[in-house]
């Protein structure tokens, strides 16, 4: 048990994993929340193939496991495509983005859907009759109020996102983990090097729940001006 | 006397479900019409009609001469004319009073955002509750909503104002408050349809009453007239349970 020794030495290299984890995660985020109001909007809309393509994508998402899904997309889905295409080959920071956006972008679907749900049918009904377009309705009226429901969630969410990269270390991505399985494989220190990571991905979580407090406050519809 | 509102033939299903069976309404400019029946005769559902916010299985309604029942008619801006006010006040809860009366008007573009904060102070002057234009929705009384409710539907000049019971989700002792808005509202002209449940109000400040059963118009007259001499067997059993 040397932390003293794991700190100095495995440094350098826990903050390469490290700031790869914060990359893949903040880039699965932003993808998949655009995903995801996409997949809410097919998921919500009147057309039944359209919900129909947003629930099965979904469905498959959230019934299957992310490593399942990774090992798909790094190992299965390369081998589809060189039959088209010779030679074909994915990365597996590509292949990790890819799956982890999937998955962030199927969540964000529902968290938003249950952000909508929550708006009473009322704050429509008072914005139309007021002579807002449907849109402007959307915009002005709903959005906001949903916005403000889902935070809660989104943040939940976005925890959950930071975490589960740690699973893409599998498929050989120089996250975190990854990093410490490379030093560990060297100096045996188990106990410390995984400590040390514990902490850094408390210390990463920790600042993103500040500014989700943060923002929760500054949405509270009480503060004035 | 103008027809602001011409009500024919109006017929609303939900499924299976008729719930209005042939209504014929004409409201007079500046009339106050209270609509009267027992919960589940239709009477909401006709009001809403009105705006649009359901939409008619048949029959055509004509407001200020406009068929809103057409297909071509444009919706956003009919309801520009027509003030509505709902039983859970419906305010938006993300906007300070002052912001919930002036989102329309800008969103229009009927005013500028100076002009409409003009209008709303003077609209809440009007309500009594200037010192509330900061306020947000969740820090007032139910009363006090309904009385931004009503200058959030003003704020857009209305030729007609629908009130969808606007009392009954109020505090006992905030009904007066409401009553007293919507009572100076129709001395100063306003063309009014009310639901209610305030017998009382509809006695003292209506200029017709209408009772609905069974999603058609069983009797209309005067108050003195439904309320004293009702004719409709329907109508007098109903008042003989309210009244």
């Amino acid at each position: 048990m040397d932390f003293i020794r794991t700190i100095q030495q495995g440094t350098p290299l826990f903050m390469e994993g490290v700031l790869m984890t914060v990359k893949i995660s903040i880039l699965a985020i932003l993808i998949g929340m655009v995903i995801g109001f996409f997949a809410c909007l097919l998921r919500m809309s009147k057309n039944i193939i359209l919900r129909g393509i947003a629930g099965i994508y979904i469905w498959i998402i959230r019934g299957t496991p992310m490593i399942v899904q990774s090992f798909i997309v790094y190992f299965g889905m390369p081998q589809v495509i060189q039959t088209f295409i010779h030679g074909f080959k994915i990365d597996s920071y590509t292949a990790g983005l890819i799956t982890l956006s999937l998955n962030a972008g199927a969540y964000m679907a529902e968290v938003y859907r249950g952000g909508l749900l929550a708006v009473p049918k009322g704050q429509t009904e008072a914005a139309r009759s007021l002579g807002l377009s449907g849109a402007k309705t959307m915009i002005k009226v709903v959005l906001p109020q949903a916005f403000k429901v889902a935070i809660p969630s989104m943040v939940n969410q976005f925890i959950i996102t930071i975490k589960d990269s740690s699973i893409l270390s599998i498929i050989g991505l120089a996250d975190l983990v990854n990093r410490a399985k490379v030093y560990v494989g060297s100096s045996y220190q188990f106990f410390a090097t995984y400590s040390i990571v514990a902490v850094y991905y408390l210390v990463v979580i920790s600042l993103l729940m500040l500014i989700s407090q943060y923002l929760e406050k500054r949405m509270s519809y009480e503060r004035k001006g | 006397m103008n027809v602001k509102v011409k009500i024919q033939n109006l017929h609303k299903s939900f499924k299976n479900n008729q719930v209005l069976r042939g209504i014929n309404l004409d409201v007079c400019e500046g009339e106050v019409v209270c609509v009267i029946g027992p919960s589940g005769s239709g009477k909401s559902t006709m009001l809403r009609c009105i705006n649009l916010l359901e939409k008619p299985t048949e029959g055509t309604i004509i407001v200020d001469g406009f068929n809103i029942t057409e297909k071509k008619a444009e919706i956003n801006k009919i309801r520009r004319n027509i003030g509505m006010v709902f039983q859970q006040f419906n305010l938006f809860p993300h906007l300070t009073v002052e912001k919930n009366i002036m989102m329309a008007p800008v969103d229009a573009k009927i005013m500028t955002k100076d002009e409409a904060k003009d209008e709303a102070h003077r609209l809440l002057e009007r309500v009594g509750l200037l010192d509330k234009k900061d306020a947000y929705p969740s820090s007032l009384s139910g009363g006090q909503q309904q009385r931004v409710a009503i200058a959030r539907a003003l704020a857009m000049h209305p030729d007609v104002m629908l009130f969808d019971e606007p009392t009954s989700a109020l505090d006992p002792e905030m009904v007066g408050e409401v009553l007293a808005v919507m009572k100076e509202l129709a001395n100063g002209g306003m063309t009014m349809i009310c639901v209610t449940h305030e017998m009382g109000f509809a006695r003292e400040v209506a200029d017709r009453v209408i009772f609905i059963d069974d999603g058609v118009i069983m009797e209309e007259g005067t108050p003195e007239a439904v309320f004293n001499h009702p004719e409709n067997p329907r109508t007098k059993e109903f008042l003989e349970k309210v009244l």
